[in-house]
């Protein structure tokens, strides 16, 4: 007898493998699922745009004998002590607790091998970090975590964070498995408990407050040291012009692709909006303002390469900031220790769990074996070598369009490869003079 | 001798650089503000065992992450006061607005009137002692230290508490969550009577009820979600 055709097993798309096994999980667990990293999900980045290069409007530059410039200064508005960059790559914000004293270590060794800044996190600054980071960054977080005046006055400029890529209008959390006593010791707080920090600062709301909140900082810092003032990509627009108002100097932009020591995943994927739908409103705020350039702009959020540096100068950017890559180039999520993912339930390029603090790669622990696995002065150079390569590359397009300097790069040099980018980014669709949007169309 | 500093005759960061010179180099001279006029970040970041009065009430974050120094002020202060602090004496003769004391890592905040809401926020090893009352959400978050209260507390005391021990003589509007009344043993008489002796407060130790945290947040149990 003929067998009858059936149809094939159809996997639903809403109801997919993924979404199911959350299901489960929460079934499972009753908590939600918390994670390192930023969003995972695709959304329009610097990939969907290209670079137009030189042709008979303009020349290039010689690749090998005609210089193109990569320095920037952060901080010209109102410190007396402004921040001189080799590069226009900073490393970002990234806490001692979430990061090992090595990692935090490395991660100062390679900045200013390279000839640029880093910055500490929540938690404080710690000896390693400071002792080896020529140009370090004291973050001010609603936590205020280790924050004291001595370490202000001995930091090269203030970051206030307001908000964070991965969560804007969340705080922070650092589970109990990564509360030794000497991270506990430095937050005031019991060894071994899950730390919350909070969403917003303790005795400031609004621009305001903020405003003289910033004037307190510059009176007890001689007006020596720039404040940056950190955002999550919210409201850019509006966000940096508030930013501005208050007095901040450098104006840091973190787009959802940002990444956090650990958060509720579906904040990171959920909330906020795309780094390239970020540049071009706080762009404009600080034009409208007649402050581009002024107060300067830095932008975060999945900066992998140095085309994607470029691009996010060419929007208008002054600098960007690495957080993920700078742990990549670290070590994290290398596939010498896929054995060892395999046994955390998870694979190279996919562990996230960073919360845990059983980091393989010995980057996102305070386990002292696992710590030792990462050699500082060995990662450093790693982070020195990719900093370098971003910055060559990076030069590399900008010759290419003819500009003598990074910051000479503009949005006129770049086209989109989708009706999504071209409207973020503003700029033409491939083959168009045209985007979405676009005024007298 | 002492010092005066004019503020409707001198500028802001003048009088700071004066203060934080004289801070550094341990001077003598007592340091004298008046017209004050509400100015913001009065006395801020003072490194040094400086004694400063200011005649007159102040703005925003007076005496702001104050080290050693004894910072008086004549009048009533804005919000933050003493934000930050990690040693010295900051005293309050009239009232203080909101996150008094905020994020304090030591030294006596005595506050001899009012405090608004949220006093002692984040708190993180001051003390701090209000001789009347204090309003809603205060040692929100409070970490370590301990907060003395003659008077009566708002809503919320103590909300997402650690392991800061508040003291409080009068009423309490509401308890915040995992905020608990917790038994007064011999060693919490003993400190909390060498403070009221040291702000020079005109109460009892046995007049106080002690709070604390119940614990029950530190780590994540489902069924305190509620609690969150």
């Amino acid at each position: 007898m003929e067998k009858t055709p059936q149809t094939m097993p159809r996997q639903s798309w809403t109801f997919s493998n993924e979404a199911n096994a959350e299901i489960r999980r929460a079934a499972a667990t009753g908590i939600y699922d918390i994670r390192g990293g930023g969003a995972k999900r695709r959304v329009p980045h610097f990939d969907d745009l290209l670079f137009l290069g030189a042709s008979m409007s303009r020349y290039p530059l010689e690749g090998y004998r005609e210089r193109c410039e990569t320095s920037v200064t952060l901080g010209t508005r109102f410190a007396k002590k402004p921040i001189e960059l080799k590069i226009p790559i900073t490393i970002a914000g990234m806490s001692f607790g979430s990061l090992s004293a090595n990692a935090k270590e490395a991660l100062g060794r390679g900045a200013t091998m390279a000839g640029t800044s880093t910055t500490t996190g929540d938690g404080g600054m710690t000896e390693e970090e400071r002792g080896h980071s020529e140009k370090l960054v004291y973050q001010y977080l609603p936590s205020r975590y280790g924050m004291n005046p001595d370490d202000i006055r001995r930091a090269d400029a203030i970051e206030v964070v307001v908000g964070q890529g991965a969560k804007p209008g969340g705080g922070g959390m650092l589970l109990g498995q990564k509360i030794t006593q000497r991270v506990a010791d430095m937050r005031s707080l019991p060894v071994g408990i899950d730390q919350r920090s909070a969403c917003r600062h303790p005795d400031w709301t609004g621009p305001d407050d903020l405003e003289i909140k910033i004037l307190e900082l510059r009176e007890i810092t001689n007006w020596e040291k720039p404040i940056y003032i950190k955002i999550g990509g919210a409201r850019p627009y509006y966000d940096t012009a508030l930013a501005v108002k208050a007095g901040a100097d450098v104006v840091v932009l973190d787009g959802m692709q940002g990444g956090t020591a650990a958060t509720q995943d579906v904040f990171i994927e959920h909330v906020g909006q795309p780094t390239l739908a970020c540049i071009r409103p706080a762009v404009q705020a600080l034009q409208d303002l007649g402050m581009h350039r002024e107060v300067q702009l830095v932008v975060s959020g999945g900066i992998r390469t140095g085309a994607d540096v470029a691009k996010a100068l060419a929007l208008g950017a002054d600098a960007v900031s690495i957080g993920t890559a700078a742990l990549i180039a670290l070590g994290d999520n290398d596939p010498k220790w896929e054995s060892e993912y395999q046994k955390l339930g998870t694979t190279t390029g996919a562990y996230d769990d960073w919360h845990e603090g059983r980091d393989p790669a010995g980057i996102t622990t305070q386990d002292p074996e696992l710590m030792k696995r990462l050699d500082p002065e060995m990662a450093g150079r790693r982070l020195r070598n990719y900093l370098n390569v971003l910055t060559l590359e990076c030069q590399t397009l900008a010759r290419a369009c003819g500009h003598n300097h990074v910051h000479n790069l503009e949005p006129e040099d770049l086209c989109a490869l989708t009706m999504e980018a071209a409207a973020m980014a503003q700029v033409p669709l491939a083959g168009t003079n045209w985007y979405p949007g676009k005024p007298g169309f | 001798m002492s010092v005066t500093l004019d503020m409707s005759q001198t500028p802001l960061r003048e009088v700071n650089a004066t203060l934080q010179a004289a801070a550094k180099a341990q001077s003598n001279e007592p340091h004298v503000i008046v017209n004050a006029r509400g100015s913001h970040a009065m006395a801020v970041g003072l490194d040094g065992p400086l004694h400063v009065t200011v005649k007159g009430s102040t703005g925003y974050y007076c005496a702001g992450m104050n080290k050693e120094a004894t910072v008086t002020v004549e009048g009533s202060a804005g919000p933050g006061v003493a934000e930050n602090m990690m040693s010295g004496v900051v005293t309050i003769e009239g009232d203080a607005s909101q996150y008094a004391g905020a994020t304090g890592h030591g030294g006596l905040l005595n506050i001899k009137g009012n405090a608004s809401s949220r006093c002692g926020i984040s708190m993180k090893g001051i003390d701090i002692v209000v001789h009347g009352n204090i309003g809603h959400m205060s040692a929100f978050m409070a970490q370590k230290g301990n907060l003395v209260v003659l008077g009566d507390a708002g809503d919320a005391l103590g909300d997402s508490l650690y392991e800061a021990r508040l003291f409080v003589r009068g009423s309490v509007k509401s308890l915040g969550a995992d905020c608990i009344e917790k038994e007064m043993r011999p060693e919490h008489v003993e400190v909390l009577k060498e403070l009221l002796e040291r702000a020079g407060a005109d109460a009892k130790p046995e007049e106080f009820k002690r709070y604390g945290s119940a614990r029950k947040l530190y780590n994540f149990n489902i069924d305190h979600a509620g609690e969150y």
